[in-house]
C-alpha cells in the first residue's frame, strides 16, 4: 500500500514537473472561455431579442427554442473540453515509452500494475482539476455573459452545481480514457492522431449518422462522447438530433465512460505495459 | 555502509521472436570487486542486464541478487543501483526533478537528490532541463540515479561511453572506491581497454554465450606466442629457420617465428654464425586476447 501511495506521489510529480499540464490548462481555459462566452452572447441575444431572429433564421421559421441556456453553455466545459484531459492522459503515458522513462520508473517500482494504477489515479485527479479549470471558463465567462444579457445564469441553482460536479467527474474519467489509450497505443504520434481524429471528426459523424434511426440512436448513446454528455447533462448535441431518443441516465453514462477507460487500460497493460522494456 | 550481495545469473536464455539473444548464460559477480561484463556490440550484454533488472523477461533461467529476483526486492533502489545505456530522461524535466520523481517513488529522502547530484559533479546543473545536457552530463545523471538509494550493488551499462578523459579517470577512481567499500560493481563495455584499469574480474560474452570468465590477469594467456627475429642476412636466417622446422611469416619489423623462446632462435643463429639485428618475444596484449576470444579465433 505504501508503495502505491509513493507511486501516486511520484506520478503527480511527473505531471507537474514538465510544462505540458499548464500549457494544456491555459489553452483549455481560453478555448472554453471563448466558446462559452461567444455562444452565450449569441443565444442570449436571440432569446432576449437583442439579436433579431431574422438575422440568424434565414429559413423564416419561428424563433428556435433553445431551452434553458445556462446548462448548455456550462456543459461546454466537458462536451468540448474533454479532449484536453484525454490528451494529457495519453501524452503522460506515451511519453514514458517515448522518453524511455519506463526504465527508471520500473527500477524504482518493479510492480508494474502498481505504477499503472498510480498513473490512472493521478490522471483522474488532474483530469478532474482540468474539469474545474474548464468550469471556471464556462461558468465564469459564459455565466457572466448570460448575466450581462439579463438571462438568469442560475449560478445559485443547485442543479447548476450538480452539473458542475458531473463535469468534474466526466473530465476525470476522460483523463483515464487517455491513460488507457496511451497504453493501448504507446506510439505517441499515433496516439495523438487517434485522439484528435476520433474526438473531433469520427465520433461526431458517428453520432450524427446514428441519430437518424431509432435503433442506431440507441446504440449511438453508448459512444464515449454521447455517454459523457449523458453523464453531464445538456449539450449542443442533444437538440441537434432529429429523432428523440432518451439519452442514458447520468450514472449510466458515467459507467459507460468508465468501462471504455477500464477496457483500454486492461488491454493496454497486457499488450504494452508488461512487455519487455528494451 | 551498504554491503554488496552476490549477483547470480543462472542458465539465462532469451530469444526475441526466434532470434536467440542470450543463450544459457551462467556466472556470478562477487562483492568487493569490480567486474567487467565484456563483449562486442550485439553480444547480449544489455539484454542480460535488463533481464537481471526485471525489465526484460528471460525465456528461461533466473538472475538474482543474493538469491532474490529484482522484482521481489523489498527496497530495489537501496539494494541495486542501475544505469542503463539508453538515455532515460524526459528532456523537459530538470535533473533535480528527474531524480526527485524516483526518490519519491522509492521512498528516499529528497536530500539524497542533492547529495548524488553533488557526487557526480552536476550540482551546478541541477536546475537545468535535461534536454540541454551533453552526452557526458547524461551519463553522470544516469549514474546519479543509480546512486540515489546508496545501494550495495551497482549495475552500469557502458558507463564510460561519452565521458571525457577527465570523466573517465574520475569514474575509474569512483568504481574502485565503491568496490573497496565492499559493494558489488558490474560494468559492461564493448571495449576492454575502456575498463581494463578499473576491473578485477572479467566476464566475456559473444553471440549471447559465455566465452571467458575469471580475473583480468587470466586474459593474459598468450595462447600462440611469437618471437620477432631479423638479420641483415635474412636469407641465411630463413634457411636456418626452415632447417630447424620453425614456421614463420614475414612481418613489418622482421620475421614472426612461431616460438615463445627467443633463446632457441638466438642459439640457432649463433651456431650458424648469423648476425641478428632483432630478437624479442612478442606478447599479445590483453586487448588482443580479448578480441581473439570474441572473434572466436585463437590468438595470432
Amino acid at each position: 500500500m505504501t508503495s502505491f501511495l509513493r507511486s501516486i506521489a511520484a506520478e503527480f510529480t511527473k505531471v507537474f514537473t514538465t510544462r505540458l499540464w499548464w500549457i494544456l490548462a491555459i489553452v483549455l481555459f481560453a478555448y472554453i472561455g471563448l466558446l462559452a462566452g461567444g455562444l452565450a452572447a449569441l443565444f442570449a441575444g436571440i432569446q432576449t431579442g437583442v439579436i433579431s431572429p431574422d438575422a440568424v433564421n434565414t429559413g423564416g421559421g419561428a424563433t428556435p427554442d433553445l431551452g434553458s441556456l445556462p446548462p448548455m453553455i456550462y456543459s461546454f466545459a466537458s462536451s468540448v473540453g474533454f479532449v484536453f484531459p484525454v490528451l494529457l492522459g495519453a501524452l503522460a503515458t506515451t511519453g514514458e515509452f517515448r522518453h524511455q522513462t519506463l526504465t527508471p520508473t520500473f527500477l524504482a517500482t518493479p510492480r508494474r500494475g502498481v505504477v499503472l494504477g498510480a498513473k490512472t489515479v493521478t490522471l483522474v485527479v488532474v483530469g478532474a482539476g482540468f474539469g474545474i479549470i474548464a468550469l471556471a471558463a464556462s461558468l465564469g465567462i459564459g455565466g457572466g455573459v448570460l448575466n450581462a444579457f439579463g438571462v438568469d445564469a442560475l449560478l445559485l441553482d443547485q442543479e447548476t452545481w450538480m452539473q458542475a460536479a458531473r463535469v468534474v467527474l466526466a473530465m476525470g474519467l476522460w483523463a483515464m480514457v487517455g491513460v488507457g489509450l496511451g497504453v493501448l497505443v504507446p506510439n505517441q504520434v499515433a496516439s495523438i492522431v487517434i485522439v484528435l481524429a476520433f474526438t473531433q471528426f469520427i465520433e461526431p459523424l458517428l453520432r450524427l449518422a446514428a441519430s437518424f434511426l431509432e435503433v442506431t440512436a440507441k446504440i449511438g448513446n453508448f459512444l464515449p462522447g454521447a455517454a459523457s454528455d449523458a453523464l453531464v447533462g445538456a449539450t449542443v448535441f442533444s437538440f441537434a438530433s432529429p429523432i428523440a431518443v432518451a439519452p442514458l441516465d447520468w450514472w449510466q453514462g458515467g459507467l459507460v465512460l468508465l468501462g471504455y477507460a477500464l477496457v483500454a487500460t486492461v488491454i493496454g497493460f497486457a499488450v504494452s505495459w508488461k512487455k519487455d522494456v528494451t | 555502509m551498504p554491503t554488496g550481495t552476490v549477483i547470480e545469473f543462472r542458465n539465462i536464455s532469451k530469444s526475441f521472436g526466434g532470434v536467440t539473444a542470450v543463450n544459457d548464460l551462467s556466472f556470478t559477480v562477487e562483492p568487493g570487486r569490480v567486474t567487467g561484463f565484456l563483449g562486442p556490440n550485439g553480444a547480449g550484454k544489455t539484454t542480460s542486464l535488463r533481464i537481471l533488472l526485471g525489465l526484460v523477461t528471460a525465456t528461461s533461467g533466473t538472475a538474482t541478487f543474493g538469491g532474490v529476483r529484482y522484482s521481489a526486492l523489498p527496497h530495489p533502489l537501496t539494494t541495486v543501483g542501475a544505469a542503463l545505456e539508453a538515455a532515460s530522461f524526459h528532456p523537459g524535466r530538470t535533473a533535480r526533478n528527474h531524480l526527485g520523481v524516483y526518490a519519491i517513488a522509492a521512498g528516499l529522502p529528497r536530500t539524497r537528490v542533492t547529495e548524488v547530484l553533488g557526487q557526480v559533479g552536476l550540482a551546478d546543473h541541477a536546475a537545468q532541463r535535461v534536454g540541454g545536457y551533453s552526452l557526458g552530463m547524461r551519463q553522470r545523471l544516469g549514474l546519479a540515479y543509480a546512486l540515489l538509494g546508496d545501494p550495495g550493488v551497482l549495475v552500469l551499462d557502458e558507463p564510460v561511453n561519452g565521458l571525457d578523459p577527465e570523466g573517465i579517470r574520475w569514474i575509474r577512481r569512483f568504481l574502485r572506491a565503491m568496490a573497496a567499500e565492499g559493494r558489488t560493481v558490474l560494468i559492461s563495455s564493448h571495449l576492454l581497454s575502456e575498463v581494463q584499469q578499473s576491473v578485477d574480474d572479467v566476464v566475456i560474452i559473444a553471440r549471447g554465450e559465455l566465452i571467458h570468465l575469471g580475473p583480468l590477469a587470466s586474459l593474459d594467456t598468450d595462447a600462440a606466442p611469437q618471437t620477432i627475429v631479423d638479420s641483415p642476412d635474412r636469407e641465411a636466417l630463413t634457411a636456418e629457420l626452415t632447417k630447424a622446422g620453425i614456421t614463420f611469416s614475414i612481418g613489418r619489423t622482421g620475421l614472426l617465428a612461431a616460438t615463445s623462446d627467443p633463446a632457441l632462435l638466438g642459439h640457432l643463429a649463433f651456431a650458424a654464425g648469423i648476425e641478428l639485428s632483432v630478437l624479442h618475444r612478442q606478447k599479445a596484449g590483453l586487448e588482443d586476447s580479448f578480441l581473439a576470444l570474441v572473434d572466436g579465433s585463437p590468438t595470432r
